[in-house]
């Protein structure tokens, strides 16, 4: 048997994983309090904006949405094969280019703040 | 006052008259201190001496009675009648074919252990004469662990993909890998990364983690099997961007 070469995809999401896990409960928390009219002084359009406008603020951003894409959807990946879908290359091609375009599409966004 | 009495719902097979599996009934005694295993010893004592079963030890150390106990893989010496309802199903262990009633074939995994050479590999250059490799208690506590692991297949019946793709090298057999790639006096890893790194080895896990949770030994295989896809990982990285990186 020849090693795998799953480690490049796995490798991905365990990092997005973590990532999410460490972003994800922020971001609700912070959404709700946006919600309730109570942003936090540092976390204003204006300073989030110049953050988005430094070059290290765009990677950081894009850093933690193409790992998040590409963890939920390696996820869907595997939760497809659980459910009995056993075109495992076609479901692999089809959730990584989502995650693949929708990151260019942050790139994009990002790129032009 | 009558004696409280249990259920025990027995699957039974005999390959040679039975053309499908069956279940029979059997009422057994209740007693607070017995676990299914003694409910199954009286039952072949008393009931039914044609009724087929592994065990030896009945002290969680063989790993011979691992069966379905209401749907969960258990050991049927560390499962006690008192935890359970008065109706008891009791089925071979899932994910095996059955030999006979609830003995189960076990050829399959048997023959997966020995391919991920589950035991110390020392260095070619080590003489076979070295007497004694010592170890610090930090390197004996980095697989420790993992040494528990009694072969009860308890994991496999457990695990869900195991179920779907049988190919899968499966939880301990990994485990066991793993110990002994952690093992300090051990050399073998680059032998044993060929079986359990292969897309059939470790890559067949998606972390659902029900070996860890009914392991009656408190092995954590998922815990080891993604220690392995960790170090999968940096391998396949150091093995395609840095081959010149001696590992």
């Amino acid at each position: 048997m020849a090693k795998s070469n799953k480690p490049v995809v796995w490798g991905l999401f365990a990092a997005g994983g973590t990532v999410t896990a460490f972003i994800m409960p922020a971001l609700v928390l912070l959404v709700l309090l946006a919600a309730f009219g109570r942003v936090p002084d540092i976390l204003t359009y204006e300073k989030l904006h110049a953050f988005a406008a430094q070059w290290w603020g765009k990677a950081v951003l894009l850093g933690i949405i193409f790992l998040a894409l590409w963890h939920a959807a390696h996820r869907l990946r595997i939760t497809l094969h659980d459910v009995g879908v056993r075109a495992d290359a076609t479901v692999a091609v089809a959730v990584y280019a989502v995650a693949a375009v929708a990151s260019v599409a942050a790139a994009f966004y990002l790129l032009r703040i | 006052m009558s004696e409280r009495r249990v259920s025990l719902e027995v699957l039974r097979y005999d390959p040679e008259t039975d053309s499908e599996p069956r279940f029979q009934r059997y009422p057994v005694p209740y007693h607070e201190e017995w676990v299914v295993l003694d409910a199954l010893n009286y039952i072949k004592d008393h009931l039914d001496t044609t009724l087929s079963y592994r065990w030896s030890c009945h002290m969680a150390v063989c790993g011979s009675c691992g069966m379905m106990v209401n749907g969960e893989p258990v050991l049927a010496c560390k499962a006690f009648l008192r935890d359970y309802p008065d109706e008891i199903r009791v089925e071979p262990l899932l994910h095996f074919p059955i030999e006979r009633d609830l003995v189960t074939v076990i050829d399959d995994f048997m023959a997966k252990l020995a391919r991920v050479k589950p035991y110390l590999i020392p260095a070619r250059d080590e003489p076979a004469s070295a007497a004694e490799r010592r170890q610090t208690p930090a390197e004996l506590k980095r697989f420790k662990q993992y040494t528990l692991c009694i072969n009860c297949m308890l994991c496999y019946a457990a695990c869900p993909e195991y179920g779907l793709m049988p190919e899968f090298l499966g939880p301990a057999a990994i485990a066991l890998a793993h110990r002994y790639n952690r093992d300090s006096r051990d050399a073998g890893r680059d032998e044993r990364q060929e079986i359990i790194a292969a897309n059939e080895g470790v890559w067949d896990c998606s972390f659902v983690g029900a070996c860890s949770e009914v392991c009656p030994k408190h092995v954590d295989p998922a815990g080891a099997l993604q220690q392995v896809k960790i170090a999968s990982t940096v391998d396949w990285y150091k093995e395609h961007l840095m081959p010149w990186v001696k590992k």
